[in-house]
């Protein structure tokens, strides 16, 4: 019978809770997969995972205070991490979470009371025994209250703003951000960026020391202020992932989780604000980018340029999803800015079949209007390179020498690589090698380098 | 990242006991829409499919000799498969905890788990394991 059936499968991992006797709580020891300590351990983690954006959400709104939220909810984790594997997972794992965030919060606001005026009013409402307490705040001791289902997306929204605020430093808010709305541990992030694991852990405690010192409220920022403020989390999710996707050397996949990660971001975003259609853009131009990595390092580990990648490998789901998400911003008809107009370059690369077939002067209208509204000499760098595609290699060379005349990019490895390879193919040969030793000399990158040389090597030696 | 079927299954009397409960289709699609949307933008679903009713099924047994055909409703049968979805998740734990937040309930009603295995988990030498990564290559699936 089913019964027996429901006795046998025990709820896919649930073990009973409250009110079982404790011999019947304490899970087996090395059983399967769903059983013993090991897999209370897993199931926070799985949990956290998943849940983490709304956990924090949730007690920043309760408390008004997202620094005080992410540590208490961090005090309610380390609980959990504890309990579980020992007394068994908790029929509504996150609602655990929740209650046990929810208490520490009310004896950190006790313990400031005396202290902090802030939260002498607080600690009032709470009242003694906290029973009837913070009804103002979150109605009641009951932990189900605070679990607002149509608070989530305005508490996941204020998560973003408030981890995203521009009184933090730029890497301070990518720290904030990955922590609070990513869900990644400190070790996580630091593997992420290469750096030391106190080094995260300092510049998220910095952050959290700002945005006290800064009075910075919990919520979605007013209409005025919006713009900016969207400006400032695009900006962060961009740089988390093309932080994500430059081929350095080591921890490579943990890399393209961190990718991943902002593409989540976007995506949880877009849909949050689809008013706005810079976000369905930055969410575009992810997609589109990411699209290709697949095709982009090759067994060795080694990058592949566009123009040889296989485009096979390209992720035609990812294009879907990204050329889906850049026809929603060209929709809200207000013309595309900086994001959607790079992602629309990126789609012009993504459906051509090759580098022949692909549409070089639509792509150089791309990037002269990119350069309207986000001028820079990268952007004009690139401009050049789509025009010596578009229409030959004597008209981009005049870009980039402009460039060069005005002082750009002076002591970067890119202006000269491309003036090489333009004055390459015109045939000034001499011109073209001294370009591209001076391009090799500069770069950082050894396989990069090693390119450069070659190329400067193929010209032949010196004539005269 | 691994992946890992979610498999909705029920029983005739889950069945019955749904169709009597009168929970608005409107309202189920929103909820079942609502839970999907959540492992969209996680990024965690790669597939999901529900199925047209039993009865409107067949099940072929091969416990025969040559294999018997049987029409829906299958009224020996207790467990009924009904959809399912597919997860790429770190481990069986996400999966099993974006199970518990499925929008399923009620007594017989389960959801079954299991990983499916990578192509790159058979040998490699195999000409069939070829010819299956040739296919999913050529369809993007890998």
């Amino acid at each position: 019978m089913a019964q027996g059936a429901r006795d046998r499968v025990s709820g896919a991992g649930e073990v009973p809770d409250g009110g079982t006797p404790a011999a019947a709580r304490t899970p087996a020891a090395g059983g399967g997969p769903q059983e013993g300590p090991a897999a209370g351990r897993r199931a926070v983690e799985a949990t956290w995972r998943i849940e983490s954006a709304r956990i924090v959400g949730a007690l920043a709104r309760y408390t008004g205070d997202l620094a005080l939220a992410e540590d208490v909810a961090s005090e309610a984790l380390a609980e959990a991490l504890v309990s579980w594997p020992r007394d068994g997972v908790p029929r509504d794992p996150t609602a655990w979470l929740l209650a046990t965030g929810r208490r520490r919060a009310i004896d950190a606001f006790r313990r400031r009371a005396g202290r902090d005026v802030r939260y002498a009013a607080f600690a009032r409402d709470l009242g003694e025994g906290g029973a009837h307490a913070g009804a103002a705040h979150s109605g009641g001791d009951h932990p189900d209250l605070l679990w607002d289902p149509d608070r989530i997306d305005d508490d996941k929204l204020a998560l973003i703003f408030t981890a995203c605020h521009p009184v933090l430093s730029k890497e301070a808010r990518v720290a904030l951000t990955l922590r609070v709305v990513g869900g990644l541990t400190s070790e996580e992030i630091a593997r992420a960026f290469l750096v030391p694991t106190p080094t995260i852990q300092a510049r998220i405690t910095r952050a959290k020391k700002a945005l006290g010192a800064a009075r910075v409220p919990f919520e979605v920022p007013p209409a005025a202020e919006r713009a900016v403020r969207l400006g400032s989390v695009l900006n962060v999710l961009y740089v988390i992932f093309t932080e994500g996707s430059s081929a350095s050397a080591g921890g490579d996949w943990m890399r393209t989780d961190l990718a991943r990660e902002a593409i989540r971001l976007a995506r949880v975003l877009s849909r949050l604000v689809p008013q706005e259609p810079e976000a369905a853009s930055l969410l575009a131009l992810l997609e589109l980018t990411a699209a290709r990595f697949p095709a982009r390092t090759g067994p060795d580990g080694e990058a592949i340029l566009l123009a040889d990648q296989d485009r096979r490998r390209w992720d035609t789901a990812a294009i879907r999803r990204g050329r889906a998400a850049l026809a929603r911003a060209v929709a809200a008809g207000r013309g595309l800015g900086p994001y959607g107009l790079q992602a629309a370059i990126a789609e012009q690369h993504d459906v051509a079949a090759s580098v022949e077939d692909t549409d070089w002067a639509r792509i150089v209208r791309l990037y002269e209007a990119l350069g309207r509204v986000a001028p820079s000499p990268v952007v004009d760098l690139n401009r050049a390179v789509a025009v010596s595609m578009a229409s030959g290699p004597g008209p981009a060379l005049e870009i980039v020498d402009a460039l060069a005349a005005a002082g750009a990019l002076a002591g970067s490895y890119l202006l000269p690589s491309v003036r090489g390879e333009l004055l390459s193919r015109l045939g000034r040969v001499d011109e073209a090698r001294r370009e591209l030793e001076l391009a090799a000399q500069r770069c950082g990158n050894e396989r990069e380098r090693a390119v450069l040389e070659s190329k400067a090597a193929a010209l032949g030696e010196p004539s005269g | 990242m691994a992946k890992y079927m979610l498999i909705m299954r029920s029983t005739d009397e889950a069945e019955a006991a749904f169709a009597e409960s009168g929970v608005d289709f409107e309202e189920m699609l929103a909820t079942m829409g609502r839970f999907n949307n959540e492992m969209i933008e996680a990024g965690v679903l790669v597939a999901a499919e529900g199925l047209e009713e039993a009865d409107k099924g067949v099940v072929v047994d091969y416990s025969t000799e040559e294999p018997t055909v049987t029409d829906g409703p299958y009224g020996e049968t207790k467990e009924l498969f009904n959809g399912f979805w597919i997860l790429e998740v770190p481990t069986i734990d996400d999966a099993v905890a974006w199970a518990k937040k499925a929008p399923l309930s009620g007594p017989g009603m389960k959801a079954e788990i299991r990983r499916v295995p990578t192509i790159d988990e058979f040998p490699a030498d195999n000409e069939w394991i070829q010819a299956e990564r040739a296919w999913r290559e050529r369809t993007g699936q890998l």
